[in-house]
């Protein structure tokens, strides 16, 4: 097991690095703008962006700056400048890391409990009124993209422009440190937003997993024996969440991307949000810090993934 | 059979399941009992509807939305008016089942200790304690080496003979006095196939109870019951002491049961005789006697006539329900049981075509 644990990290090393180069390779070597041109004001000369690219690196050769970006990270832990503000990427992930968290873990809470917790409902209630109204809920909110769900859960439910005033609007978001009971209704709706789509995935699928688990063999051989069928349900269950655990990793990975647009929609001051702004303005360094940051997040989700898979399936053995 | 009070007495059961095609009448009106401490053989082809009626017994087709009319008498008691919480009561306490794949019937994600325990906690009020001790002398009683270190194993880790070892302990955990056994050795290779069913004969001397087999194997019934039922398209055909069954079989879908096995002493040259078709769609099943499509005695009219299961004259534990002249029966049986085909046997045997209007060609 732990040789397994650290060759899953050295591959996950191994993937950054990649995502470094990929990231490099399409923000610098497919630029979708020159920041030197963004940056050099009204009327250019050819000189005053030569100059600016010269303060930014840029006019070295691509390798030279890949290499320069590398050790820069691994030898000094230093992620480089945003070309706007010449904040540190470190300083301006860490001081938006909070929303973030905030944000994306709240939002996987209620993905997980709203999933499965419908899955397993509607399950039990095959073609009931409870499981064809949240299937069909379910299939609506796996086709709602965040940016829509958003925009109209502010039109309806926000207190400013909102039909009904419940809730905080856009660029409310509010630090947990700073007031607690603010940072809950502020998070409210982005949270439902960033969980409805993994939610519906979750709920599908378990409901799925579960149906056909409960006409396993072993099932039988569990009501044969007596058991109360809320047990008989429990181990139902047991066996219906282990496929789904798979794709806990992946979903994480869409729930981070979704975290982007969220953040967006809903102004909040997160890494999301400083990714979307980062590209805008063609801030290369910045770009490829959150990039990493994700990357290094979903990847260590999916090695957690893979080794609690250990532990709840008995026949699944690392070596 | 003796003058006791039966065990168990199924009384015209009949199960259905409505489906998107229609209704289908996987048990149609049987009519068995087992008495205290023996074994009965049902015997039956795949869709025979011969599992089906063992499941409702224990009332698990009750999941499966089936439609049960008729009686399942159990000391007494009638199984297919009583509430699910009573009939859980009864399940796996006094009525046990094992099935057909080991392999699949053992929950994979819990140690097979948990999954014994489990059972005998159900029923019994004792100590986890306690019940782990019994857990661990019931794997000693189906001969798991080593059960002590294996209570703590997972299914995965046993081989399929072991499952089934494991599912039998499971099913023995409070001492039932009926256990059903559904295909218990299909599954499994031959030499494991003699271990099991030793097994089952010893435990049963040991604890008393009566047993139900269910098997498309005569060979497996052969050594076991004490009286067989053959079960045809939902229905029973013919039921009887099984000494009886294989020495003078009635009907002529038992003739090609015992047919259709190989036998040692029999000449090399002489071929296996399969039974011609496949069982019947229990959506809709044949006409007058069921088992006419695929009978090669069968008359004209049987396909019009439905045949009762009836004692026949002078042997009144031996039921039949089929159409022919019990006399015609028997020369049949005796020409083909010599190793006659059956064109020879109805030469022999006096077999006379009838007419499509159903009275005998001159």
């Amino acid at each position: 097991m732990t040789r397994y644990v650290i060759r899953r990290l050295l591959w996950g090393a191994l993937m950054l690095l990649v995502v470094c180069l990929v990231t490099f390779i399409i923000f610098r070597v497919l630029p979708p703008g020159n920041p030197a041109l963004m940056r050099a004001g009204r009327n250019p000369t050819p000189n005053s962006i030569k100059s600016i690219e010269h303060v930014l690196g840029l006019d070295k050769s691509l390798p030279t700056q890949f290499w320069d970006y590398l050790k820069n990270i691994l030898l000094h832990f230093n992620f480089g400048y945003s070309y706007g503000s010449q904040e540190s990427v470190l300083q301006l992930i860490k001081e938006r890391l909070p929303a973030t968290i905030s944000l994306t873990v709240g939002a996987a809470v209620l993905w997980i409990v709203f999933g499965v917790g419908i899955g397993i409902l509607s399950a039990l209630r095959r073609h009931s009124v409870t499981d064809r109204t949240s299937m069909g809920g379910a299939l609506l909110l796996v086709s709602a993209p965040e940016f829509w769900l958003g925009l109209v859960l502010l039109y309806l439910f926000s207190s400013d422009i909102g039909k009904i005033k419940i809730l905080p609007g856009a660029g409310s978001y509010t630090a947990l440190t700073s007031d607690p009971w603010k940072w809950f209704t502020s998070l409210l709706m982005p949270w439902f937003v960033l969980a409805a789509g993994s939610a519906a995935v979750f709920a599908r699928l378990i409901r799925g997993n579960l149906l056909e688990v409960m006409d396993e063999d072993y099932i039988r051989t569990a009501r044969a024996k007596g058991l109360p069928e809320k047990r008989v349900v429990r181990q139902g269950v047991r066996a219906s969440i282990n496929p789904v655990v798979t794709l806990m990793g992946l979903e994480f990975g869409i729930l981070l991307g979704g975290a982007v647009l969220v953040e967006t929609v809903f102004n909040i001051p997160g890494v999301g949000r400083l990714a979307y702004q980062s590209i805008v303005n063609a801030d290369f360094e910045v770009i490829e810090g959150t990039v990493l940051l994700a990357s290094m997040f979903i990847i260590a989700a999916n090695i957690a993934v893979d080794i609690l898979y250990a532990y709840l399936d008995p026949r699944v053995r690392y070596a | 059979m003796s003058s006791a009070e039966p065990l168990l007495r199924v009384d015209d059961l009949r199960v259905e399941f409505h489906t998107e095609d229609g209704v289908v009448h996987a048990v149609d009106g049987i009519t068995y009992q087992v008495m205290p401490g023996k074994t009965l053989g049902i015997v039956g082809e795949s869709g025979s509807g011969k599992t089906v009626a063992s499941m409702t017994v224990l009332g698990l087709t009750r999941y499966q939305g089936a439609q049960v009319s008729g009686r399942i008498l159990f000391e007494g008691r009638d199984l297919v008016t009583l509430d699910d919480e009573q009939l859980r009561r009864i399940r796996g306490n006094e009525i046990a089942m094992i099935f057909q794949d080991p392999l699949s019937s053992l929950h994979p994600l819990y140690k097979v200790g948990k999954q014994l325990t489990e059972a005998i906690l159900t029923h019994r009020d004792v100590s986890k304690k306690a019940a782990r001790g019994r857990a661990i002398e019931l794997l000693g009683l189906v001969n798991i080496p080593d059960p002590a270190n294996r209570f703590d194993q997972y299914p995965h880790e046993f081989s399929g003979g072991m499952r089934q070892r494991v599912m039998i302990a499971m099913a023995l955990a409070n001492e039932p006095k009926l256990l059903i056994a559904d295909e218990p050795t299909t599954a499994l290779d031959v030499t494991v196939q003699a271990q099991i069913l030793a097994l089952m004969e010893r435990l049963q001397r040991e604890m008393g109870m009566a047993i139900v087999i269910i098997t498309h194997d005569l060979g497996v019934v052969a050594e076991m019951a004490d009286d067989i039922a053959v079960m045809y398209a939902g229905r029973i055909v013919e039921t009887a002491p099984a000494s009886e069954v294989f020495d003078s079989p009635e009907h002529p879908y038992t003739w090609g049961l015992l047919r259709s096995i190989p036998r040692l002493e029999r000449d090399r040259e002489e071929a296996l005789v399969p039974i011609p078709g496949t069982p019947p769609s229990l959506l809709r099943p044949p006409s007058g006697c069921r088992f006419h499509p695929r009978c090669v005695y069968a008359q004209p009219s049987h396909s019009r006539i439905d045949p009762a299961l009836e004692p026949l004259p002078g042997a009144p534990d031996h039921y039949a329900a089929c159409l022919l002249e019990p006399q015609l029966r028997r020369g049949l049986w005796s020409a083909l049981s010599a190793g006659a085909t059956p064109d020879e046997a109805k030469q022999s045997a006096g077999y006379v075509e009838e007419s499509p209007e159903g009275s005998p060609v001159a």
